[in-house]
């Protein structure tokens, strides 16, 4: 059996196993972060909380024509806060956006991922890595629709959000949430979010904003990182994706070959195959319930 | 805050951060609260997202509060009295005023003598040769009653409601645009929002910062925004209000404790020269009633000044040496930030001590600065951090061999390894406790201070010397004597009863006798006998408008909005039911702590206590420059003023040696706008050695504007090069939408921002953004010009 990261939470998922693992069962509500664009002023609280309370390191980094800190995620920055100036109606505006994991309901990641154990959806909605597990391949890179994990040549490992899983399993909310200087981030269970969500959009339009939207893409199952987005027509500008799939059907399709994955022969082909499979359309899927 | 005071009696805030969210409209102008006051500006955003308040921004860049506003007007950098004069003329042309309001609780209503006047750019009383004005030819029409006369109808042509049309008659929508640089139809649009809440059922507040003091009109600014207020009945309101952000976490306790020059502990004056007694000083601000039935507060100088001498000299103050008055010091001199080092530039002064201050990064003009400071033989550095100031010989440029200045540096402790109080901008003061430790071989101010004191004393008993009173008859009963502790100090400022020994609740219980003392009247209250006021954590809120009397203490006598008798109307009934600031049920005032006799019936007096016309002044005596606000172009600007082509720039402001010189002097070799500003992940200076933060914005920047970048060739996150004919700067471009190009006088302009966070130490090092800002100030406060400048720009 793989080690696990968390001990004490129930288990969903597990990459790499057709049954899940007989992890301690409890019942327990799943979580769920709401981010309301509408109210983030791009202060970056959340980024440096996020660096301090997972003790990540300090990049080496420059103003490279920005406000945002670093041009990318990586394995030293889970969160970033991403900057774009678009036109809107003939007015500029500035689109700010917290860019980190959505812990996917169907998380690509873990079904692209050949490696037993290393990542773990948990019941709770956070999909964790186990870098304990990990192997490396960057698989989970090419499954992700939002392109979120970052590998790190160093330490040949991925990594992205956890959800501070930590603080979570003690009943604390994310560092981000708790450091959020106007409330721009909620937390709480995802039915809550997604009321709370609906409710601020609702909001939103009331006041002019016709094309605000909840973003919880059903391709991914719904996720459970959400964005109150002020201008739902235009998510193409804050990066995204109108309609992303885990594409976990067409993956598991192909367990023999995962397995072969696994045994790490012939990766590189796998990657590029399995990018395009990934992102293409979503197949009803069965073996990884 | 020396503009409040001239409107409304008291130089603060007038409200407090959770108010905003009980705002119907939040103009944000001349402040950036989502950069620099994030946690204060979700209160912004309450009130939008459960009221369905609209949240505005005039500035000059779409700023990060821009981005969850509703409207944004660019304007350009100096031209906010335009604009609020164009919103004054609206609302008085369109009568968009609250009537009842304006009528009840402010001047407008009071007759002006006939020597007033205002032509081609001048107020009447301007005098050539001194550059001020003689403020006796600003006076109200006295009645044979001994009180001003009045117009109740208002209709008189000399009262002030009249004269207040008459002067912003000349600031039309097209006038606004000209000078502002936006165009007629934008201004028109947010002045829609802006003029929208001149009702009793509508509040609007008023956000602002520095980006409104500092200016060389940085008083008037505030002024005009106080005259709009007053009109549209925003004063004294829960949601409305003038609030003025404080750009650290005590600005505004170091305020209320006479930081700024010429003022003493809870805004007493500093005695002058003229003052030669003790009496003919508290004559000098103890000011008599203009109306009948004023409460006029200020007649209780004598008690606080009385109070504040029994608590620095104790026994050694007695009626019978005037308290003490001689033993302190009276300058006839000006001693604000520009005046002080344009006497270190002249090689008039000695030495410095600059305590928690990085004196080289935050004032204008760097190169002047480092000429001052190598004219000092001596400079004292107390701070956490070895900064720029302490190594101004080490910047770039100057030759370190010709600087002979001797430096010492007294590492102290930062503020979060020590407990005591901040005031907030709101006037809240909440007692904190120290988080971390104090670093082996640092000291506190306290002990650095008290050390100071010991030493001079010391050195007076060894070798004698003059005028030693002050410091041998200073009041220094401290457990341990060589290091006070905050407690101590902080019981000294609330004050006692000197006969019973007794902590006082109230300043109404200071007497000017000598049998009470107190370090500042205005906290009197925060330390009683039943304990720390301001460690109060009490977080209920009956009233629903986040009043919150049980959280920390707010000055004056824990009462949350200012000149509340202001929200209720002549008959003490709240303007609106819903956000009722205090309100009169027939024996007593209920709601917030009344500022007002708390049993006075609503006809007993005036709703603004601190005035001696019991009312707030739209029309004020108080300032230098003039009794109505007026828009003068900044002393280095891009175009003439329209408005009086003669006196372009503040005539009252004082021309230091040598500064005129260093202006541009045309904008073909100057031909962009430029501002400085701070970003959130910095807090100025000090968090450039924190590396999760320099992380976060690692490197100095300009903003240019698209448009420019692509005529001048610049790529985004290029390098450029920006000057000004004081100095230079060099940093990554980033190039920007947020920033477009405006027609001023005809022309076309563009802006270009700078931050302020870099200098030569710290993790990553930057240009300074002061080497290009101009030595020059507000003509009442003197607080530099640094909002708005020229300079040129060019790819590197």
């Amino acid at each position: 059996m793989a080690q696990l990261p968390a001990s004490g939470l129930a288990i969903r998922r597990m990459s790499a196993s057709s049954t899940p693992a007989p992890g301690i069962r409890s019942e327990g509500p799943e979580y769920a972060k709401l981010v309301d664009i509408s109210r983030c002023i791009g202060c970056k609280g959340c980024e440096i909380a996020c660096k301090e309370w997972n003790e990540l390191g300090i990049e080496p980094t420059e103003n490279f024509g920005s406000f945002q800190s670093h041009r990318d995620l990586s394995a030293d920055t889970w969160l970033l806060m991403r900057f774009t100036e678009v036109e809107v109606g003939g007015d500029v505006a500035w689109f700010i956006k917290k860019d980190a994991c959505l812990h996917c309901a169907e998380p690509g990641c873990l079904f692209a991922c050949p490696a037993p154990g290393a990542i773990v959806q948990y019941e709770n909605g956070i999909v964790d890595f186990n870098q304990a597990n990990c192997i490396g391949c960057q698989l989970c890179v090419s499954g992700c629709p939002f392109d979120i994990p970052r590998f790190n040549p160093a330490t040949r490992k991925v990594y992205k959000c956890n959800m501070c899983i930590d603080r979570v399993e003690a009943g604390l909310e994310p560092a981000c949430a708790k450091t959020c200087p106007t409330n721009a981030i909620s937390w709480g269970t995802k039915e809550d979010m997604v009321a709370l969500g609906e409710r601020k959009v609702e909001g939103l339009r009331a006041r002019g904003l016709a094309n605000a939207v909840l973003y919880d893409p059903p391709g991914v199952g719904g996720t459970h990182m959400m964005y109150v987005v002020p201008h739902g027509d235009q998510l193409d500008q804050y990066d995204l994706p109108a309609d992303p799939t885990a594409g976990a059907g067409a993956l598991a399709m192909l367990g023999t070959v995962r397995k072969l994955g696994a045994s790490a022969l012939g990766l590189g082909l796998l990657a590029a195959g399995l990018h395009y499979l990934g992102f293409g359309p979503q197949v009803p899927e069965e073996d990884a319930k | 805050m020396a503009s409040l005071a001239a409107s409304f009696g008291r130089g603060a805030m007038t409200n407090h951060w959770k108010d905003i969210k009980n705002a119907d409209v939040v103009l944000v102008m001349g402040a950036n609260p989502a950069e620099n006051h994030p946690c204060g500006f979700k209160w912004a955003l309450e009130a939008r997202d459960n009221r369905g308040a609209q949240i505005v921004t005039v500035d000059p860049r779409y700023t990060r509060t821009s981005a969850v506003a509703d409207r944004h007007l660019q304007i350009r950098p100096g031209s906010d009295i335009a604009v609020l004069g164009g919103w004054i003329r609206k609302i008085l042309e369109e009568r968009l005023y609250h009537e009842d309001y304006v009528r009840l609780h402010t001047n407008a209503s009071f007759i002006v003598a006939d020597d007033f006047s205002f032509e081609d750019g001048l107020f009447a009383g301007f005098d050539e040769a001194t550059s001020t004005y003689d403020r006796s030819q600003w006076r109200y029409e006295m009645g044979g009653d001994g009180f001003v006369r009045r117009d109740p109808t208002m209709e008189n042509p000399r009262c002030v409601l009249q004269l207040l049309r008459m002067h912003y008659s000349r600031y039309t929508p097209d006038v606004v645009a000209s000078i502002a640089g936006c165009s007629a139809a934008d201004f028109e649009r947010m002045s829609e929002i802006v003029c929208s809440t001149g009702t009793a059922e509508r509040v609007g507040t008023i956000m602002y910062a520095v980006g409104w003091t500092m200016h060389t009109v940085g008083t008037q600014i505030i002024r005009a925004a106080a005259i709009m207020q007053l009109l549209l009945g925003n004063i004294g309101r829960p949601g409305g209000g003038i609030n003025a952000l404080r750009g650290h976490a005590n600005v505004q306790g170091a305020t209320d404790h006479a930081i700024v020059a010429g003022s003493l502990p809870g805004y007493l004056t500093m005695p002058t020269p003229a003052q030669a007694s003790f009496a003919a000083h508290v004559a000098a601000y103890t000011p008599r009633p203009l109306v009948e039935r004023t409460v006029n507060y200020w007649t209780n100088y004598s008690r606080f000044m009385v109070s504040l001498m029994k608590s620095w000299f104790g026994e050694s103050a007695t009626p019978a040496n005037d308290y003490a008055y001689h033993y302190i010091g009276k300058p006839g001199g000006d001693a604000t930030w520009l005046s002080m080092w344009d006497e270190a530039h002249q090689g008039r002064m000695r030495g410095f001590v600059a305590l928690g201050f990085n004196t080289l990064l935050a004032g204008p003009d760097v190169k002047r600065l480092v000429t001052a400071m190598s004219n000092l033989e001596w400079k004292v550095v107390i701070d956490p951090f070895l900064h720029e100031a302490a190594e101004f010989w080490n910047a770039p440029g100057v030759d370190a061999s010709q600087v002979q200045t001797e430096v010492l540096y007294l590492p102290a402790a930062h503020w979060i390894e020590r407990g005591g109080s901040f005031t907030n901008s709101g006037r809240w003061a909440q007692w904190k406790e120290a988080a971390i430790d104090v670093p082996k071989d640092v000291r506190s101010d306290t002990w650095i201070l008290s050390e100071l004191f010991w030493r001079v004393k010391e050195l007076y008993a060894e070798e004698g010397g003059a005028w030693h009173e002050p410091i041998n008859n200073l009041r220094w009963d401290y457990a341990n004597p060589r290091e006070p502790t905050l407690e101590e100090l902080a019981r000294e400022i609330n004050g006692y009863d000197l006969t019973t020994g007794r902590l006082l609740n109230s300043f109404a219980e200071l007497r000017d006798d000598g049998t009470t003392s107190s370090g500042n009247w205005i906290y009197t209250g925060s330390w009683t006998e039943q304990g720390n006021m301001m460690a109060r954590r009490g977080t209920e809120d009956p009233s629903g408008l986040g009043f919150h009397h049980g959280w920390a203490f707010a000055w004056p006598l824990n009462r949350r909005v200012l000149y509340n008798r202001a929200s209720a109307d002549a008959d003490g009934e709240p303007w609106d039911q819903t956000r009722a600031g205090i309100r009169w049920t027939g024996s007593r005032w209920t709601g917030d702590v009344p500022d007002f006799g708390a049993t006075t019936p609503p006809d007993g007096a005036g709703a603004f206590i601190m005035t001696e016309e019991g009312v707030a002044r739209l029309f004020t005596t108080g300032l230098v420059d003039g009794p109505f606000a007026e828009h003068y172009e900044p002393a280095e600007s891009p175009t003439v003023n329209i408005l009086h082509e003669r006196v372009s720039v503040n005539p009252t402001v004082r021309w230091y040696d040598g500064v005129r010189e260093s202006l541009a002097q045309n904008t073909e070799d100057y031909p962009y706008a430029a501002t400085v500003y701070r970003v959130v992940e910095r807090e100025h200076f000090v968090t450039s050695h924190v590396p999760l933060l320099v992380e976060a914005m690692p490197d100095f920047f300009l903003e240019i504007p698209e448009g420019l970048a692509i005529e001048k060739g610049v790529p985004n996150g290029s390098r450029v090069r920006v000057w000004s004919p004081r100095g230079e700067v060099e940093g990554v471009a980033i190039v920007t939408k947020r920033i477009r190009p405006l027609t001023v006088n005809g022309r076309t302009l563009w802006t270009i921002g700078i931050p302020v966070h870099w200098g030569f130490k710290g993790i990553t090092t930057g240009s300074m953004a002061n080497s290009l800002t101009p030595f020059i100030g507000d003509a009442n406060t003197r607080c530099p010009e640094f909002k708005a400048f020229l300079v040129n720009m060019e790819p590197v």
